[in-house]
């Protein structure tokens, strides 16, 4: 291990964002179901929404000046890591209550974990952000676990 | 658990096989279906919409299909094979290979487990591009209605 992983940059491990409430409408999971190319009659006409409906919702709407040149808005759950180059990533969802228009849900985000990895052309960083998505009852709806590597 | 009586050959009658493949379908994104997703995203991200920089400052050879849509074209896969019999209770996947505008994409896959006292499956799934090669892994966790 190059020591990448400092204990300055663990200390972030644990910091959750603030939780975000949403409200599902019919017009955005119609807008969601043709977007994504999806040919069933029930999410093409907003019935009830496309399991992976939720990351559209819960997409980040950042005001402009929090864009940077590439179009992206800085996650401010992350810390400064010392590697930049972003590479592939993976997702990992469980689905528990499907999503349908009128329903109020809140997502919380989690930094849960940080760790390096020797690859084959040097050291990679690794992280992992937890979303958990409730309804208002307090009802788990969606958990994703999300891992990204930096290199 | 398993409510039907032991007599009862309840794995013959479990309707998913190992093996059973699931129906490819082809993608063919184009910048119209990325614009439409990147606006339901709200995502400014410039290498799915600005060709210029996507290919002259990030030296992509064209406009980046999101990865997340990708992912989506895995439930898709999944939901139209099961259909009204049941619904799909994980995913896993990840972005192994980016894909270009103009690239002919292929979705597909296969039942890999079965567990006909819990009543669920496990599927393994792709997105394939034109040369072969599986881009997007996965793997997903059915659960059939009784």
């Amino acid at each position: 291990m190059s020591g990448l992983v400092t204990p300055e940059l663990l200390a972030h491990v644990g910091r959750k964002s603030e939780p975000r409430r949403e409200l599902v409408t019919r017009r955005d999971i119609r807008r969601y179901a043709i977007a994504t190319g999806n040919r069933e009659r029930k999410y093409l006409d907003g019935e009830i929404a496309p399991p992976m409906f939720y990351l559209a919702l819960f997409w980040p709407v950042a005001e402009r000046e929090e864009l940077l040149p590439d179009g992206v808005a800085r996650d401010p759950l992350l810390p400064e890591f010392p590697l930049k180059k972003a590479m592939a990533g993976g997702l990992a969802i469980e689905y528990f209550k499907p999503i349908r228009p009128g329903d109020w849900l809140t997502a919380t985000r989690e930094l849960t974990a940080i760790y390096e990895k020797k690859g084959s052309s040097g050291p990679l960083i690794f992280y992992e952000v937890e979303m958990t998505v409730v309804d208002d009852a307090g009802e788990l709806v969606v958990r994703e676990k999300t891992t990204r590597i930096l290199r | 658990m398993n409510q039907t009586p032991s007599s009862r050959p309840s794995a013959a009658a479990f309707p998913a096989r190992v093996e059973e493949r699931l129906p490819e379908r082809e993608y063919r994104p184009d910048e119209v279906q990325l614009f439409l997703y990147n606006a339901v995203l709200f995502n400014a991200h410039r290498i799915h919409f600005d060709h210029p920089y996507a290919t002259l400052v990030e030296e992509y050879p064209g406009l980046v299909v999101p990865g997340p849509l990708m992912g989506d074209w895995l439930h898709q896969c999944v939901e139209e094979w099961l259909g009204a019999r049941g619904r799909l209770v994980a995913i896993e996947y990840s972005n192994r290979k980016a894909a270009y505008v103009g690239e002919r994409l292929t979705t597909g896959g296969r039942v890999i487990g079965v567990d006909a006292a819990r009543r669920t499956a496990e599927v393994e799934v792709y997105v394939r591009n034109e040369v072969g090669e599986v881009i997007v892994p996965g793997k997903a966790r059915v659960e059939f209605f009784r």
